[in-house]
């Protein structure tokens, strides 16, 4: 009996291993749909403040921070109940943030405003404000915590911030609109992707200099209507997945070569996403479609698309 | 801002005021030891009288135009304090009855960069100045399609659209509908006279049909109020699919809708309009543009804010991207294929070589949501979509790009 109970219990630990969740913001219901990655269904539906659209988990997943745009704050939820546990003291219009490796400080966009707010996320206060361009929304922090990055839409820039001095020691311009910044290769590169522009740019994180742009050409589709804002690297950093906005096309690019090897097709207006616990899986959010389309990653085929709120923005995984 | 200054009213140059209205470089002093790039924009308003109207329930803001300037401009110091590049805005109001001519030439002497807000003979002469040669100049409030064309002028770009573009959009909109059998009432101001020659051009280029017109004639024996006169005036119409209004200065258009004699809707100046801009644009990221500068001036933007913030915008981003202020170089950038500008409109907006003006999608919208935006989709062209709205290269006869 107690040999049987004791391998139910490991069968059950080895599920809950493999299994997870992916969350999504619904810019435009006030809500997070809650995707079981096993089942590919949504489990949960949970009401937020208005507009969320960042999202992101603490290290231990015991909360959830979602950035609730039109309520200025970010809110903290807990993610086992869907209550909301508190608000963090954000800055105007938060957009999008990252949380540092420390766990405590998260660096928040505030797109109205021209700033980087720090807060302290176990104090509840802000730490720092940082001056930076017009409307930033791309948020990255380097995997050593040094530093962090903001991207200005309208300034066209990628704000490199000393995170220790909480200061700025570089700007560098990029295409039109950069929405989305990222660190790859441990922190050597930094990848930020230019909406209008239509192109990535590759920087060398110790020289922040220019290493490689990329631009992308769908058959059919005017250059003009590829879009690159959010992407996320696979397994060692080899390939990144590209969400290419109202192309509704994910680009994966090689990482090494800098070359687009395929254009897989979702959705309409193709955001943000985020992949699966062993990233076997990539779960993209369509704006206009009001759905999350499930990409197997090996195959890099479109699996299902799972209907969600209106306009899915953000998405994070949780174990 | 610091160093404001303020010139004396000077009757004999005719202007009422010159004003600096922001002066970056020392502001940022303590980040950059000197500007190394200062650009200098000089915004003129020539005051035009406003015709009556029947209704007076929307004043035409004071600030028109000028607050999307200096909305751009906002924008140009953020990013310009990374760059050291800074920028300054002069302003010129010319009045009523004055020489816009001389107030030009002061500014000229200023600097080459001018957005102008002036009727259409004015602005051709102003880019007809000896002091305007070599200089950029933005056309923001002149949608004439002569200006694009027969009359365009090298200096002078367009960052409003012209009539064509509103009215190709609208066509593509009655195509896409169905709405082949069309109507209109035109009003006798030449702002009316020019958007209907350019609808009626539109709805031939897009095969569509002109089945009866009406001019409305504010003089004529109209002695009941206009929602009773209407019925009765578009009687004679007969039946129709849609009703298009040029009524461009807003007199009797706001009467037309829900008192037809048919249940069509109404389209044009007033219903389903053709705008460059609208507080009802949100998508691809306007919002930030709406509240910013709704945070800014205290009301919402107008497509002539729009055009203003677009020309003071397109001088930032040339000046970003060549890190240069000297006139050849940055309209050499703006009109090479590298120039972009990020318009809020969910395409990259680039300059027409044949004729400088700004390429840009247009909304189509009632006054509480968007209901399409042009080029729609299946209107083709073999180079940008985009010019599937306006005078496209082939159609232009402007010869001074050539």
């Amino acid at each position: 009996m107690k040999m049987f109970l004791s391998s139910g219990l490991a069968a059950l630990l080895a599920t809950s291993l493999s299994a997870g969740q992916i969350w999504v913001t619904n810019e435009k219901d006030d809500t997070v749909s809650v995707i079981d990655t096993e089942t590919l269904e949504v489990v949960q539906t949970y009401e937020t403040g208005e507009r969320p659209r960042g999202i992101t988990f603490s290290k231990d997943y015991s909360r959830v921070y979602i950035c609730a745009s039109d309520s200025d704050a970010v809110q903290v939820m807990d993610p086992n109940t869907g209550k909301i546990l508190y608000d963090l003291p954000s800055g105007e219009d938060p957009e999008q943030f990252v949380l540092h490796p420390d766990d405590i400080h998260l660096y928040i966009a505030n797109e109205d405003d021209a700033i980087t707010t720090v807060v302290n996320t176990q104090t509840r206060k802000v730490v720092a404000q940082i001056d930076v361009g017009v409307e930033p929304e791309g948020m990255a922090v380097s995997p050593d915590g040094k530093i962090a990055i903001t991207t200005s839409e309208t300034t066209n820039m990628a704000h490199w911030i000393n995170t220790e001095t909480q200061e700025l020691f570089a700007n560098t311009l990029v295409d039109s609109r950069p929405r989305h910044a990222e660190f790859a290769k441990d922190g050597t590169q930094m990848w930020v992707s230019s909406e209008i522009g239509g192109t990535l740019t590759v920087f060398d994180t110790a020289t922040q200099t220019e290493q490689a742009k990329i631009s992308f050409e769908i058959q059919g589709v005017h250059s003009d209507r590829v879009q690159p804002v959010g992407f996320e690297f696979t397994d060692g950093d080899t390939h990144a997945f590209v969400a290419l906005g109202p192309s509704n096309h994910i680009a994966v690019v090689n990482a090494q070569t800098y070359e687009v090897e395929d254009y897989i097709l979702v959705g309409r207006r193709v955001w943000h996403m985020a992949f699966s616990a062993d990233k076997s899986q990539l779960f993209t959010t369509n704006g206009v479609s009001g759905d999350v389309t499930v990409i197997d990653v090996a195959s890099r085929k479109a699996l299902k698309s799972i209907k969600v709120g209106r306009f899915p923005w953000g998405a994070a995984f949780r174990p | 801002m610091s160093n404001n200054e303020a010139k004396p009213d000077d009757p004999n140059i005719g202007t009422k005021m010159i004003r600096i209205l922001a002066l970056i470089g020392a502001c940022f002093a303590g980040q950059v030891a000197s500007a190394e790039t200062a650009l200098k924009i000089g915004y003129l308003r020539v005051d035009m009288p406003v015709p009556p109207t029947l209704s007076n329930l929307d004043p035409i803001p004071e600030n028109i135009g000028l607050a999307g300037a200096q909305t751009g401009l906002q924008g140009n110091l953020t990013t310009g304090k990374f760059l050291s590049h800074s920028y300054e805005m002069f302003e010129t109001v010319v009045p009523e009855g004055n020489d816009p001519l001389i107030a030009a030439k002061e500014m000229l002497s200023i600097s080459p960069y001018l957005v102008l807000d002036a009727p259409a003979q004015v602005l051709v002469s102003i880019a007809d100045l000896p002091e305007a040669k070599g200089a950029l100049l933005f056309n923001s409030s002149a949608s004439d399609v002569s200006l694009r064309d027969t009359d365009c002028r090298r200096n002078l770009l367009h960052s409003l659209p012209s009539d064509a573009m509103r009215t190709d959009a609208l066509a593509q909109v009655f195509v896409q509908k169905r709405w082949r059998d069309l109507v209109m009432i035109s009003g006798n101001f030449s702002q009316d006279i020019s958007y209907a020659t350019s609808m009626r051009r539109s709805l031939k280029k897009f095969g569509l049909k002109l089945s009866d017109e009406k001019t409305w004639d504010a003089s004529a024996d109209m002695r009941r109020t206009a929602s009773q006169e209407i019925p009765l005036f578009t009687q004679s119409l007969g039946d129709y699919d849609a009703m298009i209004l040029a009524d461009e200065v807003h007199d009797f258009g706001r009467y037309v809708l829900y008192n037809t004699w048919q249940a069509r809707p109404v389209t044009g100046s007033e219903g389903l309009s053709a705008v460059t801009w609208s507080p009802v644009i949100e998508q691809w990221g306007a919002a930030q543009l709406q509240s910013r500068f709704e945070k800014q001036h205290s009301r919402k933007m107008t497509s002539h804010d729009y055009a203003a913030w677009a020309a003071v915008r397109t001088l930032g981003e040339a000046v970003t991207r060549t890190n240069s202020d000297d006139p050849k170089v940055l309209r050499d950038y703006i009109f090479s294929d590298a120039f972009e500008l990020a318009g809020f409109k969910g395409r990259p907006l680039t300059y027409r070589d044949w004729n400088g003006q700004l390429r840009q999608p247009i909304a189509v919208v009632h006054p509480r949501a968007m209901v399409a935006q042009a080029p729609l989709e299946g209107f083709l062209h073999q180079t940008n979509e985009l010019d599937s709205l306006g005078l496209d290269r082939p159609e232009s006869k402007c010869e001074a790009y050539q």
